[in-house]
C-alpha cells in the first residue's frame, strides 16, 4: 500500500567506481567503507530520512549483493517503513524490453513505476558517492519559492579544480544561464554537486523524450540537463555550504578519512541533530593495550591496538599487534596488523591481514603515493608493497609464486 | 528440543541500591556498552531460543528503553519474540502487604498465562544478571538425555566460609540433593548455584498450581528442595566464566576484569555466540593528538584528550586536557573537564566532573557519583 508522499528520491547507486580500483572489485562505490563505520551511502540514506524524505529508491547494478545485503530493510536508517521506506532497484525484465540501466536518466525512467506508486510532487536525484551533510527539504522549499523545473545543488570549488567538475554559470537570482560538464575554461566556480530536485511531471516529460533518442547517452549531467536548458526551462543552482566530498578515487577517500582528524577537523560525524546511521553488528568495545601508542586517531568498536596508531582512521574489528605501527593510514573492517609491521600512507580493504614485520608503503613525506592493499588477503611475513602502488589477489600470487622459484 | 525463556529482571536490587535506585539489575550499564541483560539474554538467542518473557518488577522504564521490540537480539518477531512481562495488579494481593511479589515463585505465577500459552516442552529460568557466555543448548541437550524434570545450573568453584552464596549438594550420578540457602559449611571446592533453571513446563504449571494452593513462595526451598524425593531433579555444572554482582565493589572488580584478554575472550570471542546489545549508531571514538591511552576499554562516541588508564569508559564520554583518569568505570555521556584527577570513581549517567576537581576512592570502597549530578 502507498500513500501520496510531496517527495520521492531516486539514489543512484549502481555505478561500478573504477577509480578506486581494488575496492570497488567485488562491490559498488558506495558500499565503501567510511570514517570507521560508515559506508558511503550512509550519507545520502541519513540526509534523506534526516531531510523527512522517507520514500527512497536505491537503484542498483554493478556488484549489488554488499549493497543490498547492507540497505536490507532499512531499519538503520528508520526506513522501514509500513508507507514508503527504502527499496533496491535493480533492473529488470518487463514485457517489451528487458535491458541494463543504460544511464543515470534511463535508470530512473525505468523505475517511473517505483515512483508513480507514492504519486509525488518533486523527485530528488542523489548519487552514493559523495560525503556531505545536507538537509534536502531545505532545497525542495528553494525548487518552489524559485518555481523552478530542476533545482541543482551547487558547491564552491577553487577555480583551478573546476575543470573537474560539471560547471554551472548562473544569473544573480541564481537561475542557471549555462552548464558545462568538465569544462576547459570554467566560466565560474560553481560545481554540480549531483544533487537534483525535478518537478516530477517536468521530468517524466524529458525522461521519455530523451528515451526516444538513439543518439542521448541517457545521462542527467550530458542529456537531461542539457536538453532543458536548451528548451528554455526555469533551471535554479541551490548554493550549498559546508563539508561537501566527491569519494571517487583513492587519494580523495583518503583525504576525506582525514578530515575527521585534527583539533578543529574539518568534517565532524558528531550528532548536532544531524546523525548520520548506519548499519552495524553489535560488537565488543575497542581495547587499548598497556604499551599501545594512539594518538590524533578514530577508532571504533571490537579493534584491539597494542601497538602504535598514529593520524588514521580504523574501522571495527582492526588488530594492531605489538609493536606494529599504523600511520597516515586508513584500515578496512577485520585488518590485522602484526607484530612488527608497519602500515604507512595506506588504504587497506576488509579482512586483509599483514603479515608480521611488513612493510607497507613509506613515510608520508618521502612516499610517492598511497599504497592501496585489497581485501581478504593474507600477507606473508616481511611482504614489501612499494610505496604508491595497488597490492591485490594477482600480486600476491604473484609474489608466492616468486618466493617459490627463489 | 523445543523451549521457551523467562528471566528476572529486578530480583536482586537490594545488593547496588547505588546502581539501582532508578533502574533493574538487568539494565545495569556494564563493560562499556552492555547491560547486564544483555549476557543471559544473548545466550538464550544463541541457542536457538526464539520466544523469551522478561518478567518486570519496579523501575523497568530503562530496561523498555533497552529492550524496545527485540530488535537487537533478532527477537521482534510474529511468532513468539521478546515479550516484557509486568507485574499483576493482583499481585498487590500477595499475602495482604502492598508489595509486588518478592520472590521467584511468585513471579513465576505472574507468568502463568505466559507459560499456559506457550507450546514449548521446556522453559529456561533464569536470573538476568549473570555476566557469562554459556552454551544453554548443550544444558537443554543434558536437561532432555537426562529425561529430568528440573536440571539445575552449578558452578564448580572454591568457596570460602564467608561467601553468602547457595551450595548444591548431589549424589554421584548427578541426581540433585538440596541447596543450602547459604554455605553455612567449612570452605571448600564446591557446587554453587547459577541462578538458572531448565524445567518442563507441565511440571512447571503444576507445581505453580500448588505454589498458589499452599501459598508457597521460594523456589529454591518450596519447589527444589521439596521436590527433590520424588522428581527427576539433576544438576548441571557449567566450566565458563559466569558472575553474579554481589556489591558496588563486586561490580567495580567485574567491570576491571574484563580488562584481561582471557575474560574478554571467554565472553566476548566465542564463535556463533556473541554477546549482542541495543545498537546506538555511535560516531566512532576520537583520541586527540594530547590523549593517552593505556589499558583500557573504550566505547563509541567518546572524545578523549587527557590520561587514561585501567579505566572502562562507556559510549560518549568526554576526557578534558590534561586531565588524568585511572581505574575509572565512567557511564554514558560522562564529562570530565580539563586538569581533573580521578582515581577509583564510578560515574553514573549524564555525570559531569567540573576542570579541577581530584576525586579517589579505593578499589575495595569506590567513589560513587549518581545520574546527573555536576562535581
Amino acid at each position: 500500500m502507498a500513500k501520496k508522499k510531496e517527495t520521492v528520491a531516486m539514489l543512484l547507486a549502481g555505478g561500478q567506481g573504477s577509480r578506486l580500483y581494488l575496492l570497488t572489485e567485488h562491490i559498488a562505490k558506495p558500499a565503501v567503507i567510511f570514517g570507521g563505520k560508515y559506508h558511503i551511502i550512509d550519507f545520502p540514506l541519513s540526509n534523506c530520512v534526516n531531510s523527512g524524505i522517507d520514500a527512497v529508491g536505491v537503484l542498483t547494478q554493478y556488484q549489488p549483493l554488499a549493497l543490498n545485503e547492507y540497505v536490507g530493510n532499512g531499519l538503520p536508517w528508520d526506513l522501514d517503513r509500513t508507507y514508503g521506506g527504502v527499496r533496491t532497484l535493480p533492473p529488470y525484465q518487463a514485457m517489451n524490453r528487458s535491458e541494463w540501466y543504460k544511464g543515470t536518466a534511463n535508470a530512473v525512467y525505468q523505475n517511473m513505476n517505483f515512483m508513480d506508486k507514492f504519486d509525488p510532487d518533486y523527485v530528488v536525484v542523489l548519487s552514493g558517492d559523495h560525503i556531505y551533510r545536507m538537509d534536502y527539504a531545505e532545497m525542495v522549499e528553494f525548487h518552489k519559492a524559485k518555481g523552478a523545473v530542476c533545482t541543482i545543488a551547487v558547491f564552491d570549488v577553487p577555480l583551478e579544480e573546476a575543470s573537474r567538475f560539471g560547471i554551472m554559470d548562473t544569473d544573480g537570482d541564481d537561475r542557471v544561464c549555462s552548464f558545462e560538464e568538465k569544462p576547459k575554461q570554467p566560466k565560474s566556480t560553481k560545481a554540480s554537486m549531483g544533487v537534483y530536485v525535478f518537478s516530477k511531471e517536468t521530468l517524466y516529460r524529458y525522461l521519455i523524450a530523451d528515451e526516444a533518442d538513439p543518439e542521448s547517452e541517457k545521462d542527467f549531467g550530458k542529456n537531461i540537463i542539457p536538453a532543458m536548458l536548451a528548451a528554455g526551462e526555469k533551471l535554479y543552482a541551490f548554493p550549498f555550504q559546508g563539508y561537501w566530498k566527491d569519494v571517487g578515487t583513492i587519494q580523495s577517500l583518503w583525504e576525506a578519512n582525514m578530515d575527521l582528524l585534527g583539533e578543529h577537523p574539518k568534517l565532524t560525524l558528531q550528532e548536532n541533530g544531524w546523525r548520520i546511521y548506519s548499519r552495524n553488528d553489535a560488537r565488543p568495545p575497542q581495547y587499548i593495550g598497556e604499551n599501545a601508542v594512539v594518538r590524533n586517531s578514530v577508532i571504533t568498536e571490537g579493534c584491539v591496538i597494542y601497538g602504535q596508531v598514529i593520524n588514521s582512521v580504523l574501522s571495527a574489528g582492526v588488530v594492531v599487534e605489538k609493536n606494529a605501527v599504523v600511520k597516515d593510514s586508513v584500515l578496512f573492517e577485520d585488518v590485522t596488523v602484526r607484530e612488527g609491521a608497519e602500515v604507512q600512507y595506506a588504504v587497506v580493504d576488509s579482512n586483509t591481514s599483514i603479515g608480521a614485520g611488513a612493510r607497507v608503503g613509506k613515510p608520508m613525506e618521502e612516499a610517492a603515493g598511497i599504497s592501496l592493499v585489497g581485501g581478504g588477503l593474507d600477507l606473508p611475513d616481511r611482504t614489501v608493497i612499494p610505496d604508491g602502488t595497488r597490492f591485490g589477489e594477482k600480486e600476491l600470487k604473484a609474489l608466492c609464486e616468486g618466493r617459490e622459484v627463489v | 528440543m523445543s523451549a521457551v525463556a523467562i528471566l528476572f529482571a529486578g530480583m536482586n536490587e537490594r545488593r547496588v541500591p547505588e546502581l539501582t535506585s532508578d533502574r533493574t539489575m538487568a539494565s545495569v550499564p556494564f563493560a562499556c556498552r552492555y547491560r547486564l541483560i544483555d549476557f543471559m539474554l544473548s545466550n538464550v538467542v544463541n541457542a536457538g531460543i526464539t520466544k523469551v518473557g522478561v518478567l518486570t518488577h519496579y523501575n523497568y522504564e530503562s530496561l523498555m528503553d533497552h529492550l524496545g521490540t527485540g530488535k537487537d537480539w533478532d527477537l521482534a518477531r510474529r511468532n513468539g519474540g521478546l515479550k516484557i512481562l509486568p507485574p499483576f495488579i493482583t499481585a498487590f494481593a500477595n499475602r495482604g502487604s502492598n508489595e509486588l511479589y518478592a520472590s521467584r515463585l511468585e513471579a513465576l505465577v505472574n507468568a502463568r498465562n505466559f507459560l499456559s500459552d506457550s507450546t514449548e516442552d521446556t522453559v529456561l529460568i533464569s536470573d538476568c544478571d549473570l555476566i557469562c557466555n554459556l552454551d544453554l543448548g548443550e544444558m537443554l541437550r543434558a536437561h532432555r538425555e537426562t529425561g529430568a524434570d528440573v536440571t539445575v545450573a552449578v558452578q564448580r568453584r572454591f568457596v570460602s566460609s564467608a561467601e553468602e552464596v547457595s551450595v548444591v549438594l548431589s549424589d554421584a550420578d548427578g541426581r540433585f540433593i538440596e541447596a543450602t540457602r547459604f554455605n553455612d559449611v567449612a570452605s571448600g571446592t564446591k557446587d554453587v548455584q547459577v541462578q538458572l533453571l531448565a524445567v518442563n513446563r507441565q511440571f512447571l504449571l503444576q507445581q505453580l498450581t500448588e505454589a498458589m494452593a499452599h501459598g508457597y513462595h521460594s523456589l529454591t526451598r518450596d519447589l527444589l528442595n521439596r521436590c527433590a524425593g520424588t522428581s527427576n531433579l539433576r544438576i548441571y555444572r557449567f566450566e565458563e566464566y559466569c558472575e553474579t554482582v554481589g556489591s558496588l565493589a563486586d561490580y567495580y572488580r567485574f567491570n576491571m576484569a574484563m580488562l584481561d584478554p582471557e575474560v574478554r575472550k571467554q565472553l566476548f570471542g566465542v564463535k556463533n555466540r556473541p554477546i549482542l546489545t541495543r545498537v546506538w549508531n555511535s560516531v566512532p571514538t576520537t583520541y586527540a593528538e594530547s590523549s593517552l591511552v593505556k589499558n583500557s576499554l573504550v566505547a563509541d562516541g567518546c572524545v578523549i584528550e587527557g590520561i587514561v588508564e585501567n579505566s572502562i569508559l562507556f559510549r560518549g564520554v568526554h576526557v578534558g586536557k590534561n586531565t588524568s583518569v585511572e581505574n575509572c568505570i565512567l557511564m554514558p555521556d560522562t564529562y570530565i573537564g580539563n586538569n581533573a584527577y580521578l582515581n577509583c570513581v564510578i560515574t553514573d549517567k549524564s555525570v559531569t566532573v567540573r576542570d579541577g576537581r581530584v576525586l579517589s576512592g579505593h578499589e575495595s570502597r569506590p567513589f560513587y557519583i549518581e545520574k546527573f549530578i555536576a562535581v
